[in-house]
C-alpha cells in the first residue's frame, strides 16, 4: 500500500460521520495492519486469494491475536488473576464485577470478546442464598452493561443444557431488555434439558430472535464437555479457540472449473481445499511463531487459554451455487442437487481431516470444519451450506435436506429458519421442531419470527429499527454497519419461510 | 374384515394451529355441513366424476381413466394450481385420493420425531370413523409413533355410537360450535345443532374435549346476547373449558356468500371480554 492510499483511507475513516470514536480507532488499527506484508504464500495460493476463491475474512495480513478466544472463566473465578490483580470472587456481586473486568481484556478480531462464558454454570455457585429478586436485579444491571460496554453482536454467551435459576433469569431479562448484545446460545440435551426450559428459550426467540439452539450431545461427541458456541455460531473448545478462519468459496471454485462433475470432485475441489489449508497454515504460523501471541498474552500465561486446545477453522460457503453451476439443479429442492451437496461436503471433510495442521492439537492436529455464514460484501452467494433465501422448501423438507451436512461441521453450521407468526400462540410446536431437528442430526440452528424488531443478518442480530436509521445516523453497535451492507448487498429481509446469511470483519474499502 | 380406506383431501406435516404442539394434520374429504363461511368448500362433497374439470386443467394433469374409472390425476403433472377446484360446481375436487391406514401411517411415521401428535380434520373426520379409528390405533400400537397424541377436529355432528368407537384411541377433540341457537345454526350450516351440543357434553364428561371453537360470523352469531348465552352454556358444561374464538376471515369463502367484514383486534377483544364475563375462564383468540 502506498503512503498516499494509506493516508487517504485513514482520512476517510477519521472523517466518517457514521462511525463512533471506538469504531474509527478499530478501523484505523485494521488499516495499519493492512499496510504490512502478507505471510509468504505459494503463487497458486496467492492467486486464489486474490480471486477470492479462498478468503481470509479480511482479517489482515499480520494476525497478532487469535480470531476466537474462549477463556476458561471458571478457572479464573476459582483462582483469580495476577495480571488483573483480582482475587477469586466470594459472592455474586464480586463475580459479576470480576467477569466484566476480565471481558475487557480478552483479545479478538472485533476487539470485543466473542465469548462471555457459560454464565449459568459460572454463576450458579454464587447464587445460593441470593433471593430471586436480588438475582434478577443484579443480572439485569450486568446485562445492560454488556450491551453498552461491548456493543458488538458477535459477543456471545451460552446457557444450558441444565435448567437453572440463573438460566431462566437470563431468558427473562433478555425478553425484557430487547438488546442485540449478548448473542445467546441454549445448549439442549434431550436427556437433561426439560421441555419447560426449551419452551422458555422459544418464548425468548419470539421476543428477540435468540437464543440459538445447539445439539449438546453432538457437540460433546466432537468437542468434549467443555465447548461453547461463540461469535457467529462457531463451536469451539473452552480454554481454547480458533487461530483464524479462512473460507473456501465453493461457488467460485465451481466457476473456475472446466470439466465434468467427477473431474471437479477429483481435481478442482481437492486443489482449492489444499490452497485454503495452505493459507490457514501461513496465518497460524505467523500468529504463533512471529507475533508469538501465546507467549505474551496474560490469558495464556495464567493458563486461562492453552495452545493445546486451539485449532483453526476451515470454512466453506456457496455450496448451493456450486451445485447449481455443476449440475444445474437447486440444492435443497432437487434430490440430485441436494445429494451432490452432501457429497461435496463429505469430500471436503475427509480431505480436511487428512491435512496435518500445526498448533491444532485442539482438534487432533487438523482443522475444524465450519459452514461459514457470510460477510456483508458477499453478493449472490449463499452462506455456508444453506439453501438460498426465498428457495427454502417447507420446514420439514428443509431440515431433511440440510441435516446430513451438520455431522461434518464440528465448528458449527447455523442454519436459520423463518417461522410463521401462527406459532406464537403455540410455543410447544417449536419445542417439538427443535427436538425433531436434533433427532435428525442437526447440530445448531435458530429461528426468526417476523413479528419482533430483530433480524439475523447472517448469524448475528441487528435491530430492524437500527438498520432503518443507520444510513443517516450511524449505529452504536459495530455489527449494525455490517448488517447495513448485508442488507443492501443481498435480500435478507426478503427471505420467505426461513432464513440465511453472514459474519465479522469486512474491508473498509471495496477491493 | 377388509382394512378401511380413507378418502383424503390432503395432509400437512407441520401445523401449530391444530391442537397442542406441532402436529401432522390430515384433511379428509366430505362433510355433512354446508357452512356459508367454509374456508375450504372443495372438501365438502365427494367427486361425482362429472369431468367438468378435465378440460380446464392448464397442466393436462386430469384425464378420464379407463373402463369408466372416472377422473384421474397424473401427479407428475399436477402443480396444485387450484383451477379444478375453482371450476367444480359441486364443492369438491378431483384431487382427493383413497388411502390405506398403512400408507397414511407411513407418512406420519416419517415426521414422528418432530410431532406432539396427529390431528384428523376435514371435511368431517367422523364421517370416516372406521378409517380414523384404524389410523389412530396404528399410531398408538406401532413403535415410532406410539408417543403421539391423537386428536380430532370435528363439527360434532356424530352420535354417541361413533364417539364410543373413536374415543378408545382418541386423546382429544376440538369441536366447532357454530351457534347456540338452533335457527342461527341452521342458517349458518344447513342443519340443526342438537347433536353438536350433545357431543360437547358427551366429550366433556369423558375428558376428551380439548377445545370448543367459536367461529364468529358478523351479523349471524356474534351479537353480545348470543355470545353471553353461549358462554353461559359452555361454562355450565365446564368452566375450565378451553374456548377458542375464531374471527371471520374471507380467505377461501365462496363468493355467493358475500363480503362480510373481518373483525378488528378490538372486536376480537370484545368477544373475549363477553365470554370471560359469563364465566368462561380459558379464552383463546386467533
Amino acid at each position: 500500500m502506498h503512503m498516499e492510499e494509506f493516508r487517504s483511507r485513514a482520512r476517510e475513516i477519521v472523517n466518517d460521520p457514521n462511525l463512533t470514536f471506538h469504531q474509527r480507532r478499530h478501523y484505523l488499527a485494521g488499516l495499519a495492519e493492512e499496510s504490512l506484508e502478507y505471510p509468504s504464500l505459494s503463487d497458486a495460493a496467492r492467486q486464489a486469494l486474490d480471486k477470492r476463491v479462498i478468503c481470509d475474512m479480511y482479517e489482515g495480513p499480520a494476525p497478532y491475536r487469535a480470531r476466537y478466544i474462549l477463556p476458561d472463566y471458571a478457572k479464573a473465578l476459582a483462582h483469580g488473576s495476577e495480571f488483573l490483580e483480582l482475587d477469586p470472587p466470594t459472592d455474586l456481586g464480586e463475580a459479576l464485577n470480576f467477569l466484566m473486568i476480565m471481558y475487557s481484556q480478552v483479545p479478538s478480531i472485533t476487539s470485543y470478546p466473542v465469548y462471555l462464558g457459560d454464565l449459568d454454570k459460572l454463576l450458579e455457585p454464587f447464587v445460593e442464598g441470593v433471593s430471586d429478586e436480588d438475582l434478577y436485579r443484579q443480572l439485569k444491571l450486568f446485562w445492560r452493561a454488556l450491551d453498552r460496554v461491548f456493543p458488538d453482536a458477535f459477543t456471545h454467551t451460552n446457557i444450558g443444557p441444565s435448567d437453572t435459576r440463573v438460566g431462566r433469569t437470563i431468558l427473562r431479562i433478555e425478553r425484557e431488555l430487547q438488546q442485540v448484545v449478548p448473542n445467546l446460545t441454549l445448549k439442549v440435551d434431550p436427556e437433561l434439558t426439560p421441555d419447560e426450559f426449551v419452551r422458555e428459550g422459544v418464548l425468548t426467540v419470539f421476543e428477540v430472535a435468540k437464543p440459538h439452539f445447539v445439539n449438546h450431545p453432538l457437540m460433546v461427541r466432537d468437542l468434549g464437555e467443555e465447548y461453547a458456541a461463540v461469535s457467529c455460531y462457531n463451536s469451539l473448545k473452552i480454554g481454547g479457540g480458533s487461530h483464524t478462519l479462512v473460507r473456501l468459496n465453493l461457488k467460485e471454485a465451481a466457476a473456475q472449473h472446466e470439466g465434468s462433475v467427477e473431474d471437479f470432485m477429483s481435481r478442482t475441489l481437492p486443489y482449492y481445499v489444499g490452497l485454503n489449508a495452505e493459507l490457514i497454515e501461513a496465518r497460524i504460523r505467523y500468529l504463533v511463531e512471529e507475533a508469538r501471541f501465546f507467549e505474551h498474552d496474560f490469558l495464556a500465561k495464567e493458563g486461562l487459554i492453552d495452545l493445546s486446545k486451539f485449532s483453526a477453522m476451515f470454512g466453506v460457503f456457496g455450496l448451493s451455487e456450486c451445485v447449481s453451476t455443476l449440475i444445474g439443479g437447486r440444492y435443497g429442492r432437487d434430490q440430485a442437487a441436494t445429494e451432490l451437496g452432501h457429497r461435496i461436503i463429505t469430500a471436503i471433510a475427509d480431505q480436511v481431516r487428512s491435512i496435518p495442521m500445526p498448533y491444532c492439537e485442539g482438534n487432533g492436529g487438523v482443522c475444524f470444519l465450519h459452514a461459514q455464514s457470510g460477510i456483508d460484501t458477499d453478493v449472490d452467494v449463499t452462506a455456508g451450506s444453506r439453501i438460498p433465501i426465498g428457495e427454502e422448501p417447507d420446514l420439514f423438507s428443509h431440515i431433511r435436506a440440510v441435516a446430513p451436512n451438520h455431522d461434518h461441521f464440528n465448528a458449527g453450521v447455523s442454519d436459520i429458519f423463518q417461522v410463521e407468526d401462527t406459532v406464537l400462540s403455540n410455543p410447544e410446536a417449536m419445542v417439538d421442531v427443535i427436538r425433531g431437528a436434533f433427532a435428525e442430526g442437526m447440530r445448531d440452528f435458530t429461528f426468526n419470527v417476523g413479528c419482533n424488531d430483530f433480524i439475523r443478518i447472517t448469524g448475528y442480530l441487528v435491530r430492524k429499527s437500527d438498520l432503518a436509521r443507520f444510513e443517516e445516523a450511524g449505529a452504536r453497535h459495530g455489527s449494525t454497519s455490517f448488517g447495513y451492507g448485508a442488507e443492501t448487498n443481498t435480500h435478507v429481509t426478503a427471505r420467505n419461510v426461513k432464513r440465511v446469511l453472514v459474519h465479522e470483519r469486512t474491508p473498509r474499502s471495496p477491493e | 374384515m377388509s382394512a378401511p380406506r380413507g378418502l383424503l383431501n390432503d395432509f400437512i406435516r407441520f401445523s401449530s394451529v391444530d391442537g397442542p404442539g406441532n402436529r401432522f394434520v390430515a384433511f379428509l374429504q366430505g362433510c355433512n355441513f354446508d357452512c356459508i363461511f367454509c374456508h375450504n368448500p372443495y372438501t365438502i362433497n365427494t367427486c361425482v366424476d362429472c369431468g367438468i374439470c378435465v378440460e380446464p386443467c392448464p397442466e393436462d394433469a386430469l384425464f378420464w381413466g379407463d373402463n369408466g374409472a372416472g377422473v384421474k390425476v397424473d401427479w407428475s403433472l399436477c402443480n396444485l394450481c387450484g383451477v379444478c377446484v375453482d371450476v367444480c360446481p359441486y364443492d369438491s375436487t378431483p384431487l382427493a385420493r383413497s388411502v390405506t391406514v398403512d400408507a397414511l401411517w407411513e407418512e406420519v411415521n416419517e415426521t414422528a420425531n418432530f410431532l406432539s401428535g396427529v390431528t384428523i380434520s376435514g371435511g368431517e373426520a367422523t364421517l370416516q370413523a372406521d378409517f380414523v379409528a384404524g389410523l389412530f390405533a396404528a399410531i398408538k400400537d406401532r413403535s415410532g409413533t406410539s408417543h403421539l397424541t391423537t386428536f380430532l377436529d370435528s363439527n360434532g355432528s356424530c352420535g354417541p355410537e361413533i364417539w364410543d368407537r373413536l374415543l378408545p384411541v382418541t386423546d382429544g377433540t376440538m369441536i366447532d360450535l357454530k351457534a347456540l341457537d338452533e335457527d342461527v345454526h341452521i342458517a349458518l350450516t344447513g342443519v340443526s345443532n342438537n347433536r353438536v351440543l350433545d357431543s360437547i357434553r358427551y366429550l366433556a364428561v369423558r375428558r376428551r374435549l380439548y377445545e370448543v371453537r367459536l367461529p364468529l360470523i358478523p351479523g349471524f352469531n356474534d351479537s353480545d346476547d348470543q355470545l353471553a348465552r353461549t358462554a353461559n352454556w359452555l361454562a355450565g358444561v365446564d368452566p375450565a373449558l378451553r374456548v377458542k374464538v375464531i374471527g371471520y376471515r374471507r380467505q377461501g369463502v365462496r363468493s355467493q356468500y358475500g363480503e362480510l367484514q373481518e373483525p378488528q383486534p378490538e372486536q376480537m377483544a370484545h368477544y373475549a371480554h363477553i365470554l370471560t364475563g359469563e364465566g368462561v375462564r380459558d379464552v383463546v383468540q386467533v
